[in-house]
């Protein structure tokens, strides 16, 4: 069947079956490898993607349920080659270690932040604790984010 | 020092400075014919030699500048990622790309009767491959020829490879594999190391081996205890401890593609922190010479060990079915697949009997050490060696007996994870050192400070130690920025009256950094710097990158050294092809062995400029360019290369076990505070701290978020995860119920670093990967003791171990030494 979205402020027509996995309709069809599969069950969210704003992940949505929806991968956020805000934290507070669960944190700390501007640590190891990562033990992704609220990657 | 020679230009033509003797080339070697320097013969003395090491390292540190080892600059590779488009190998699709599966056997020992094909499946549509595809050998070489790539007549454990099946349909795979039915004939399987001993199942090897993949017996200066050091101590306490498997659970699976030409041989590239393991793997899987067997890493999400062994089997796979199909082949896992079928960090066993003086001295020890290897012998010796050396931890032991061995069971293989057996037999000692403590009435920390080595002192392996150790100031100051004392305290006079007992403990441990004993000498490292046409320096090496930040340091040290900026220096993808061997990218290694062999290339890549390019000292990085690139036109290609030179002070004796077994430690003393809710009977960390003297530090936020990242690790491994095995399968495969930290359960982890520079390493760094590992759990369950009164000698240590302990009915809600209930034996020497 054919789904209609808008994919990073791009309309997209996608053909491809219902029950599609999207992460799978991302990364095979439009080759939007940025979302990664770790488990394929829903618990790691290194496959985390935005869709309406609300912080989803991809493996568990068939593609059926993106009809009309606004998505948003980690492709998305980088504005003409300059890293956004929560990117540049990321890097330089040392969040992103081998770099796999990357893509799904810097959009859960983007949800994040748009739910909280100045998020507590509390409120920051709760938005984010549908994304694991192994190589971190958390310390420097709490940084980078705190970084990024005081720099304001809100908006 | 430190000559060597150099060549200039492609091909044959270079033409040596110095000419130095010839060498064996093992087939572990690059393929390229690149000359690597040897080091002269030094006929200094190792001290005044080591000596001479130290005060070179901080001229050239102090002459200098900018400063850019010891800052923290982004990660190399760092914009790639957090961009999303660095490229994993899954992230990756060949032209006329297959996508290949694995069939696996369903039950843990047996012989194969039959394998039939379900007609329902278009099996013309399908490679299909089994053993007897195999061009060479049917075996994944690790260290001994015992693994099949495949299983041919008998199957030894659950989900050992079968069959090989591609398809240009991914989708497809899963209900082919459902399709082939395999029949056994099912044999008795065996699942733990007491099952293994005794011998009832005969499942690996023969006579003495029999189930024993290897033992070592270290003992101090090949004494054995004499007889009456037991008679006469005034205690003699005996404990046994345990722990369990822990899966890597790296967020990346294992995944790998292959092609295969047969004019060109096979390529293989994939997830996976040593690139020459897979191509020895392959040349044997192949029968082709090392140069038609080409490795290329890609970016790969995190490892832990998991990617250091593993690679042989997924990566000689993947290139059978690119063989037999035509076609590239890619073979990844998914998450139920990796955990079921991948290794783990061996269970192990270790009892512990100490003979103790009434004022707390240690006078002998004598500890048995066993692992669960799994069904075959993968790396079960090295790792069971690093187990033996750590055993008796930080400590002066005037008597000390290891005997250690690594046993079969019809588990899937366990392998190399961080810490490679050091963190279960550092739990049984630092458990074991707060019985003693107990037993002799004195506090954790005062029996300890009577016990520490210290600079002069010599290890049970009889390695003398020269270089600073200060065990006594790293307690002292962990004590102090924990607020130990005072914790300890509150805890005591609140607990009483609080359905929450809350406690604090700690450990204190060393880990050796680099192979163990003559492995470095044995493998040789090889590092290159060569110029790039844009007259850049370029690092060439076979150490990979998988999040711990070797790309970063390696470039820090050679911008360092170069006397450029951090931004100028680039490092080669690991391509077999085109990086020489400098050597697996394990054993807390990388930032000492191959960062010292970067800064040496990088020496020579300066003096040669100099030399033969007029480049001015000091330069400035225009005047390194011009230099460089007037270098590439006028002379040819320049690339140096250098090999390891062991210190003249290391020496190590397989047979006696005995010599220096490391050339480097760090040192540290960890603090966990602990939280046991006596309603859900949980245990929570609520506060770490970490005090290590790791030598230099490279740079900071990536050292720092080594250390977290592995204390994260020790508080799953000590809390959280628990591999259930049901009949030698992984019953809990999934994300969903092996159950790591997430952010909400981590506590602060405090992290201080104390930097006594090594003579050994890059700027006097040595290890820091696997420290981490080692002290959480020993620490927490210290801390769960002072918190519940009760000695858990276990990990991992989950609700229901806790629950059951506390209401068990003979109880006493303190802890008992009757050995009925106290599950460690403890006696009292009669005297």
């Amino acid at each position: 069947m054919t789904i209609t979205c808008v994919i990073n402020n791009k309309e997209k027509n996608i053909e491809a079956p219902p029950m599609k996995r999207l992460l799978d309709v991302l990364r095979e069809d439009l080759h939007l490898t940025g979302a990664k599969e770790g488990c394929g069950e829903g618990e790691c969210g290194a496959c985390a993607v935005l869709i309406n704003g609300d912080l989803v992940n991809s493996c568990l949505v068939p593609v059926l349920q993106a009809e009309g929806a606004e998505i948003t991968t980690i492709e998305g956020l980088a504005i003409d080659e300059r890293l956004h805000p929560i990117q540049q934290c990321f890097l330089e507070e040392g969040g992103a270690q081998c770099g796999i669960c990357t893509p799904g944190m810097v959009l859960a700390t983007h949800h994040l932040l748009d739910k909280y501007a100045q998020p507590t640590l509390l409120q920051i190891q709760e938005g984010l604790n549908g994304n694991l990562c192994r190589c971190t033990g958390y310390m420097r992704i709490f940084n980078a984010v705190k970084q990024a609220s005081l720099v304001g990657a809100a908006e | 020092m430190n000559t060597s020679y150099l060549r200039a230009g492609k091909g044959e033509g270079g033409t040596p400075l110095k000419q130095l003797g010839t060498q064996e080339k093992s087939t572990h070697n690059h393929q390229l014919n690149r000359d690597c320097s040897l080091p002269d013969t030094v006929q200094t003395t190792p001290i005044l030699r080591a000596w001479v090491d130290f005060v070179l390292f901080f001229t050239l540190l102090m002459a200098r500048t900018p400063q850019i080892v010891g800052q923290s600059p982004p990660r190399k590779e760092g914009v790639a990622k957090v961009l999303g488009r660095a490229q994993y190998v899954d992230d990756i699709v060949l032209p006329d790309m297959w996508f290949g599966a694995t069939v696996r056997s369903t039950i843990p020992r047996g012989r194969i009767t039959s394998i039939t094909f379900d007609p329902g499946i278009p099996w013309h549509e399908f490679t299909i491959v089994s053993a007897a595809d195999i061009p060479g050998e049917n075996c994944i070489v690790h260290l001994t020829k015992d693994h099949p790539c495949l299983a041919e007549t008998h199957v030894n454990h659950a989900e050992e490879p079968v069959l090989l099946l591609a398809h240009p349909n991914r989708a497809v795979l899963p209900a082919a594999v459902a399709a082939v039915h395999i029949t056994y004939e099912v044999l008795p399987a065996i699942y733990s190391i007491e099952d293994s001993e005794k011998k009832e199942q005969i499942i690996w090897g023969e006579g003495d081996q029999a189930n024993t993949f290897k033992t070592y017996l270290m003992q101090k200066n090949q004494v054995p205890i004499p007889d009456e050091v037991w008679e006469k101590a005034d205690f003699i306490v005996e404990g046994e401890y345990r722990t369990g498997a822990q899966e890597q659970l790296y967020i990346e699976n294992n995944g790998v593609i292959a092609e295969y030409d047969a004019e060109k041989g096979v390529t293989v590239r994939g997830s996976m922190q040593c690139p020459f393991y897979l191509v020895h793997a392959l040349t044997l899987v192949f029968n082709l010479p090392a140069e038609k067997c080409r490795v290329i890493q890609t970016e790969t999400g995190g490892a832990f060990g998991g990617k250091e062994d593993f690679p042989s089997v997924i990566g000689s796979h993947a290139a059978l079915l690119a063989m037999k199909s035509g076609h590239s082949v890619k073979l990844c896992y998914d998450r139920s697949e990796d955990m079921a079928a991948t290794t783990k960090r061996h269970p192990s066993r270790t009892r512990h009997r100490t003979a103790v003086s009434k004022d707390g001295k240690l006078l002998a020890g004598e500890i048995d050490f066993a692992i669960d290897g799994g069904a075959y012998a993968t790396l079960s010796p090295v790792v069971l060696s690093r187990g033996t050396i750590h055993a008796p931890g930080p400590y002066n032991w005037p008597y000390i007996t290891v005997r250690a061995k690594a046993m079969a069971t019809n588990i899937p293989p366990h392998g190399a994870f961080r810490g490679f057996g050091a963190p279960q037999s550092i739990f049984a000692l630092e458990r074991h050192m707060d019985k003693i403590a107990k037993v002799v009435g004195l506090t954790p920390e005062e029996f300890r400070r009577r016990n520490f080595l210290s600079t002069g002192d010599r290890t049970a392996t009889n390695q003398l130690l020269s270089d600073p150790v200060d065990m006594q100031h790293l307690l002292k100051r962990a004590l102090k920025e924990s607020n130990y004392h005072a914790k300890r305290k509150q805890f005591d006079r609140e607990n009483p009256t609080s359905t929450i007992k809350r406690g604090i403990g700690f450990a204190s441990f060393f880990h050796g950094a680099g192979f163990t004993g003559s492995g470095e000498r044995r493998l040789a490292s090889e590092v290159a710097i060569d110029i790039t046409s844009e007259g850049r320096p370029r690092i060439l090496v076979s150490s990979t990158e998988f999040g711990q930040g070797t790309n970063t340091i390696l470039c820090q040290v050679a911008a360092q050294t170069l006397g450029l900026p951090y931004e100028e220096v680039l490092i080669a993808q690991p391509d077999t092809r085109v990086v020489p061997n400098s050597g697996p990218t394990v054993a807390s290694r990388t930032a000492m062995i191959v960062g010292k062999l970067v800064e040496r290339a990088s020496t020579q890549v300066l003096e040669r400029l100099r030399a033969e390019a007029d480049l001015p000292t000091p330069h400035t990085s225009t005047d390194f360019k011009r230099a460089a690139i007037h270098y590439g036109e006028e002379i040819g290609r320049l690339e140096v290369c250098v090999r390891y030179e062991s210190p003249g002070n290391i020496f190590w004796d397989d047979d006696t076990y005995s010599g220096e077994a490391y050339p480097a430690y760090a040192w540290a003393v960890y603090v966990a505070e602990v939280a046991v809710d006596t309603t859900t009977y949980s245990a929570t960390v609520t506060n770490f701290h970490t005090i290590q003297e790791v030598g230099k530090v490279l740079h900071p936020i990536l050292a720092a978020g080594q250390i977290e990242g592995g204390v994260a690790q020790g508080i799953g491994y000590a809390l959280y995860e628990k591999c259930l095995w049901n009949n030698g399968h992984m019953a809990n495969n999934q994300m969903t119920n092996y159950i790591m930290p997430t952010s909400a359960d981590l506590p602060p982890i405090h992290v201080t670093f104390e930097e006594v520079p090594s003579p050994h390493g890059a700027f006097g760094a040595k290890g820091i990967g696997e420290l981490p590992m080692d002290g959480p759990a020993p620490a927490i369950l210290n801390a769960i003791e002072h918190a519940t009164g009760i000695s858990f000698t276990e990990i991992p240590l989950l609700p229901e171990d806790i629950f059951e302990r506390m209401t068990r009915p003979t109880d006493t809600g303190t802890e008992s030494l009757d050995p009925a209930v106290a599950g460690p034996i403890f006696s009292e020497a009669t005297v």
